[in-house]
């Protein structure tokens, strides 16, 4: 049923459906509508689940580490500072292989403080073995946290997943939302069964000490692991699409990119800018096209290929810096298409929540046409003086 | 050993696994001086020091990494930490 719902209460609708047993977070600023909703859903016998207050995010996703280690299905979200005082914990929940799903509502990371939207929290745990996957939409946001815990639990996998979406454009925008049913929900999503877990009829410990003999296997195990969840994302996604008609086989997504002589490459709700002033373009006579990337980690690099490997240039939009380096999305999409001759073009943008309009795609489209890239877009060049 | 997923392990590995090999200082326990006060069982944080049949503490070397905060703490100065010769 179609609803005009905010992107976070949308996000804590579904999860509430994805029926979590143990939810923990801490409501520190910057939190969201997320976690405040599931709280008052969880008050209000709407949902069967302890909803742990803790006294950090650390303490946050160690409640979770240790209730999907006892066998549950656990969810908490965050943002910016409050992720990275996670960092310890999220090494250690990838490397005990549990299915925990967290939201991140995307945030610049401080210092200077700032709470409006880009990318460099998420993009900051990209090696640590979580899955990433990136909501272009209130609707797509939602979705994915029903595909997310699917592919996290498969055996296969096991690997824990963010479902990343823009702060404010997304966590705090009023969209339709088609949302499911409880009996569609069940019939997608059946409940978590756990590979192992804590019993104490049948004591177990995890993440233990491996020396140097032994280290190095579990971190190829973890790369395989995530290896394998880019089949089972593709699988878990087309059954979604089709049990309920949107389709989230594809890690990435392809819009008006036949034909293109620029590619742009982006993530998250700036693909919807990017769209609309692609249409614009080509109504110009310009032949210009979007990749979508949704899943970051596993990374699609054989889609990037495949999309990309008939065009003149790429353009890759980065909502994050690896200072002293590139975007991350541009180191990858330059590895993936390395050989190919086609030059990959990185433009550095909106950092700290400064908005892109339409007008600056093109103009970011003109640069790539001149070979002007790798740069910082839009640069206030008064205040560097 | 095949890998476990997580790096699992059931209960017992300690027993396989001696842990006293880090061990550089090793104690002595000199039960001439010993009150058997019991402090030095008390403060081990390896729980790797017991009573013998005499009622004398004495360490278990598969597991004392050599810590020394027996000898540290005994009010008789009845341990004494030694080089370990290996």
């Amino acid at each position: 049923m179609m609803e005009i719902m905010e992107g976070s209460h949308a996000v804590a609708r579904a999860v509430t459906l994805c029926r979590p047993q143990v939810i923990a977070a801490y409501p520190i600023t910057p939190q969201t509508h997320i976690v405040e909703a599931l709280a008052e859903i969880v008050a209000n016998c709407e949902l069967d689940a302890d909803y742990i207050t803790v006294e950090s995010e650390f303490s946050a996703l160690s409640a979770c580490l240790g209730a999907s280690a006892a066998g549950s299905r656990v969810y908490s979200a965050t943002t910016s500072q409050g992720l990275a005082l996670m960092f310890e914990v999220c090494y250690n929940v990838a490397g005990m292989r549990f299915p925990v799903v967290m939201s991140i509502v995307n945030r610049a990371m401080g210092a200077p403080l700032s709470i409006w939207n880009d990318h460099q929290d998420s993009i900051s745990l990209r090696d640590s073995g979580w899955m990433q996957f990136y909501a272009e939409d209130n609707q797509e946001a939602t979705d994915l946290h029903y595909v997310a815990y699917k592919v996290a639990e498969n055996h296969r996998v096991l690997l824990p997943s963010l479902v990343c979406f823009d702060g404010y454009i997304i966590s705090h925008t009023y969209e339709p939302v088609d949302m499911l049913t409880q009996e569609q929900a069940d019939s997608y999503l059946p409940p978590f069964k756990p590979y192992h877990r804590l019993d104490a009829d049948d004591p177990i410990s995890f993440g233990l000490f491996a020396s140097p003999d032994y280290y190095q296997e579990f971190r190829y195990e973890n790369d395989q692991a995530m290896r394998r969840a880019h089949e089972i994302i593709a699988t878990c996604g087309r059954e979604f699409g089709e049990m309920f008609g949107r389709d989230y086989s594809g890690l990435v997504e392809p819009y008006r990119l036949e034909d293109a002589d620029t590619a742009i490459v982006a993530m998250g709700s700036l693909c919807g800018t990017v769209k609309d002033a692609i249409d614009e373009l080509r109504d110009a006579g310009k032949k210009v096209g979007l990749l979508k990337i949704r899943t970051f980690r596993p990374f699609p690099a054989e889609e990037i290929v495949k999309f990309l490997s008939g065009v003149s240039r790429v353009a890759v939009l980065d909502k994050n810096i690896s200072l002293g380096s590139k975007g991350a999305a541009c180191l990858e999409v330059k590895d993936a298409l390395y050989g190919s001759q086609i030059p990959v073009l990185g433009y550095v943008l909106a950092l700290g929540g400064r908005d892109v309009r339409k007008k600056d795609i093109a103009a970011i489209v003109d640069n790539a046409e001149k070979g002007i890239g790798d740069i910082f877009y839009g640069l206030r060049e008064e205040l560097l003086k | 050993m095949a890998l476990n997923l997580g790096c699992t392990a059931k209960p017992g590995k300690s027993r396989e696994n001696k842990t006293g090999s880090w061990r550089v200082f090793k104690p002595e326990f000199i039960h001439d001086k010993c009150t058997q006060c019991g402090m030095c069982i008390i403060v081990c944080p390896e729980g790797c020091i017991s009573l013998n049949e005499e009622e004398y503490p004495v360490p278990d070397y598969d597991y004392c990494k050599g810590c020394g905060l027996c000898a540290e703490e005994c009010p008789a100065d009845a341990i004494e930490m030694k080089k370990e010769e290996k």
